[in-house]
């Protein structure tokens, strides 16, 4: 029976995935399609800085995208449901759980803020991600479904691992947008933006944006480091030990820190505060990735 | 005769003056607050002595020269090393530099009237003009009570302001990291911790003695230990067939706690509490229950001896030392809980279950060395000095004969580790923790902003102003208009 929910578990990853991959194509085509080469007055035509987009022209792809994303949405919860069935424990005991659950919170975090905001300039980028995290799960982190070790037996773990996931899902969007702005920043320096990115928002917004996504979510990881002493106050004899996972959410929290006080008492804005902000979100994927794998301490569920 | 620049010369508080402002500022502190982070790494990289002990002494083994190196700069202490210290104590210092007087002002600002209504109202945001009088002007002052605004009124004006929680916030956030701090120092200055092994069946009395180790903060001045008594009545731990992955350990005990004698159960997640002391069930191994005799037969030991696991499946290692006899013998042993050997590789255990328990050993006579004075590991014997007298291996209730006596194995039994804590700081840090968060979501979520209401003879202004403009101002403004409208 176990294993039967863990195969059809399987099923619904790969399936979503696949959707998502339709989505990805969607989305290309949306924005390749909609440069417009515009004719100049002696009907030849324009350069590639002239030309312009005209999203009416796709809209239907669009639409299709977004559908697609929201699909695969279904699937990948109907997956991780599955996988939790098959395990009898809510599906976080090893990192390929993490990573799949983490790529649901992340396409739902994007569904729920295209219900108000436009920002379907994104989901070429979100559809991406989402799907090297799943192909990354799937192929490296894949373990078999199992029950969890006593440390984990513990309500702390779902308020703990859910507040983790949803601010780091948070902090890498985070991330992006300061990407974004510096690709686009220096672009804009150069002379224009390319053609598939002028519906990209300006400069000052995504400053503005990657800030209030920070300043929105560091109480929830503070919270979430502050979840996980109490935690391990009870499991292991002590709330804070420095083990190499506490050290670097430590870290995360000290740079997320600096980057609010750089910002709101110091007044960096732009390029500065966009790089420290990637420096702050690498941490937290250095936390994710090295700490799990390579790390000696007691945090190591990556059942790798 | 020197062209150096001539700089004025600084009396001895003025220069303290300076040197304050300078560590109170935003910048060093901002500096600092990078410079912790940055220091928080090595020791991520580097083991560290409180946390991993064993891997910092194989480091040692293996690199003696480096490991000196890294000694002098306290590397495998990093967080109570002196650099570490040094840079938290001037962040705290510099933080409290910076709190100490905003919360003067801030108390000071909170009892306080809000600000005269400026002259030219009409070159703020959310400017409107409506018409009225009076009677509008006491309307509003209805409707800033209702939203608890704090209010000044002076003559045909209003001036109102809300929004101190976002500074409240700010300032209760870092006070409580300074309570967080305390909490954290206490405990390690007053605090105690400790571990024994314990086998099924036998007692733990809270005396120092029954530990095998145990240590004091540097302030603790009554070592007294709080009088229990625990008896480990069973032991169980339960494994997942498929994946040999432990799925619950439970142990059950007798507790006697000031004359009262009650049965408890302890888990992974759930120690047991004695005031600020709190016993946990970290580790749990196997102790093969062996009888020794010489040989006339007669018993020079016998008892259950712990065996340290050594991979999942619990293979163990461990050492049956019988310093009764004469000469004195030493088992140098393993520990098979379910032994298996395929031909040509060395003997393992394939699940950490008891399902066919075997016990290896390789016999030596000779000292000991119990009587050396140098720490002896229960695990293992210094062989060097001993005579090999050859190798042998029994399974429970089996019994293996050799020159100079016999040993037999009479049964397993689990054993467990308890770590006995008390720290009676965690509370302050836990206080602290909540105050933090709750501070932080005040702070950022808060938004400060002051609507002015005045009656000109044209008719009713009203303007608004939103500190660090965070929106929302604009449908606050919309809906006191509303209010002053209605009932017309």
């Amino acid at each position: 029976m176990q294993t039967t929910w863990a195969y059809i578990s399987n099923y619904f990853v790969y399936s979503a995935m696949g959707v998502f991959a339709l989505s990805f194509l969607a989305h290309a085509f949306e924005t390749a399609f909609a440069v417009r080469a515009p004719q100049n007055a002696d009907e030849t035509e324009g350069t590639l800085l002239t030309k312009t987009l005209d999203y009416k022209r796709t809209e239907k792809a669009a639409r299709i995208a977004t559908a697609m994303m929201a699909l695969g949405f279904l699937l990948l919860l109907a997956g991780v449901v599955a996988r939790g069935i098959s395990a009898k424990h809510v599906p976080w005991g090893n990192m390929y759980e993490f990573s799949i659950t983490g790529a649901l919170a992340f396409t739902g975090a994007y569904l729920i803020a295209l219900r108000k905001h436009d920002l379907r300039w994104l989901g070429l980028f979100v559809s991406l991600s989402v799907l090297l995290t799943l192909g990354t799960a799937i192929t490296l982190l894949y373990r078999n479904s199992a029950p969890l070790v006593p440390a984990l037996k513990s309500t702390w773990l779902v308020i703990h691992v859910v507040a983790a996931i949803i601010s780091g899902g948070v902090f890498l969007l985070a991330n992006v947008v300061a990407g974004a702005y510096l690709y686009l920043d220096s672009a804009e320096k150069k002379g224009g933006r390319p053609a598939w990115l002028t519906r990209v928002p300006s400069l000052e917004a995504l400053d503005q944006l990657s800030y209030r996504l920070v300043a929105f979510v560091f109480p929830l990881w503070t919270f979430s480091v502050v979840a996980g002493a109490i935690w391990a106050e009870s499991a292991w004899g002590r709330y804070w030990g420095w083990d190499p996972k506490e050290t670097w959410a430590f870290i995360t929290w000290v740079a997320y820190a600096a980057y609010l006080h750089a910002r709101v008492t110091v007044g960096w804005r732009g390029r500065r505060a966009a790089w420290l902000c990637i420096f702050a979100g690498s941490t937290f994927l250095f936390n994710y990735v090295y700490v799990n794998i390579w790390g000696t301490g007691k945090h190591t569920y990556s059942g790798l | 005769m020197s062209k150096a620049t001539e700089v004025p010369e600084l009396g001895f508080i003025a220069l303290m003056r300076y040197s304050w402002r300078q560590l109170t500022s935003m910048r060093t502190a901002l500096v600092l607050l990078m410079l912790l982070g940055i220091a928080a790494i090595p020791g991520s990289l580097v083991p560290q002595r409180t946390s991993n002990p064993i891997a910092v002494a194989e480091f040692i083994d293996a690199n003696p020269d480096l490991a000196k190196f890294y000694d002098s700069i306290s590397l495998f202490d990093v967080y109570s090393s002196p650099w570490f210290s040094s840079i938290y104590i001037l962040l705290f210092i510099s933080l409290i530099g910076c709190v100490a007087p905003r919360s003067v002002e801030h108390y000071k600002a909170m009892r306080a009237q809000p600000p005269a209504t400026p002259r030219n109202l009409h070159r703020l945001e959310h400017y409107q003009l409506l018409d009225g009088g009076a009677r509008e002007l006491e309307r509003a002052t209805q409707w800033f009570s209702q939203k608890r605004f704090r209010v000044r009124k002076s003559g045909n004006s209003i001036s109102a302001e809300k929004g101190y929680l976002r500074e409240t916030g700010n300032l209760l956030f870092h006070l409580s990291l300074i309570l967080i701090l305390v909490g954290v120092s206490f405990g390690s200055l007053f605090g105690m911790r400790g571990e024994a092994i314990v086998n099924v069946g036998e007692r733990f009395i809270n005396v120092p003695t029954t530990y095998d180790s145990l240590s004091f903060g540097k302030l603790t001045a009554d070592k007294a230990l709080p009088p229990f008594e625990i008896t480990l009545d069973k032991f169980r731990a339960q494994y997942d067939p498929k994946t040999n992955a432990p799925q619950d350990y439970t142990a059950w005990v007798t507790v006697k706690d000031s004359g009262k004698t009650y049965k408890k159960t302890i888990k992974v997640n759930s120690p047991l509490t004695f005031g600020s002391t709190r016993v946990y069930l970290q580790a749990n191994g196997y102790s093969p229950v062996v009888t020794v005799r010489d040989e006339n037969a007669n018993v020079v030991f016998q008892g259950p001896v712990p065996f340290l696991p050594q991979d999942g499946n619990l293979r163990s290692v461990g050492s049956i030392k019988v310093p009764e006899s004469d000469p004195q013998i030493g088992f140098v042993s393993n520990f098979y809980p379910s032994y298996s050997r395929e031909p040509g590789r060395a003997a393992t255990s394939i699940y950490p279950e008891l399902l066919n328990p075997e016990l290896l050993f390789s016999i030596f006579s000779g000292d000991l060395g119990l009587d050396s004075g140098i720490p002896q590991s229960i695990y293992r014997i210094d062989t060097e000095e001993m005579q090999n007298l050859g190798l042998g291996s029994v399974k429970p209730g089996e019994i293996f004969t050799y020159d100079e006596g016999s040993i037999t194995l009479e049964t397993v039994v689990p054993w467990i580790n308890m770590q006995v804590v008390q720290d009676p700081g965690k509370s302050y840090s836990l206080i602290g923790a909540i105050v933090a968060v709750l501070g932080l979501l005040s702070s950022l979520y808060g938004r400060r902003r002051r609507i002015w209401v005045r009656v000109t003879d044209s008719g009713v202004e009203v303007a608004g102003l939103a500190k660090n403009s965070t929106p929302g101002l604009e449908e606050e403004v919309a809906d006191l208009i509303s209010f002053i409208k209605e009932n017309k």
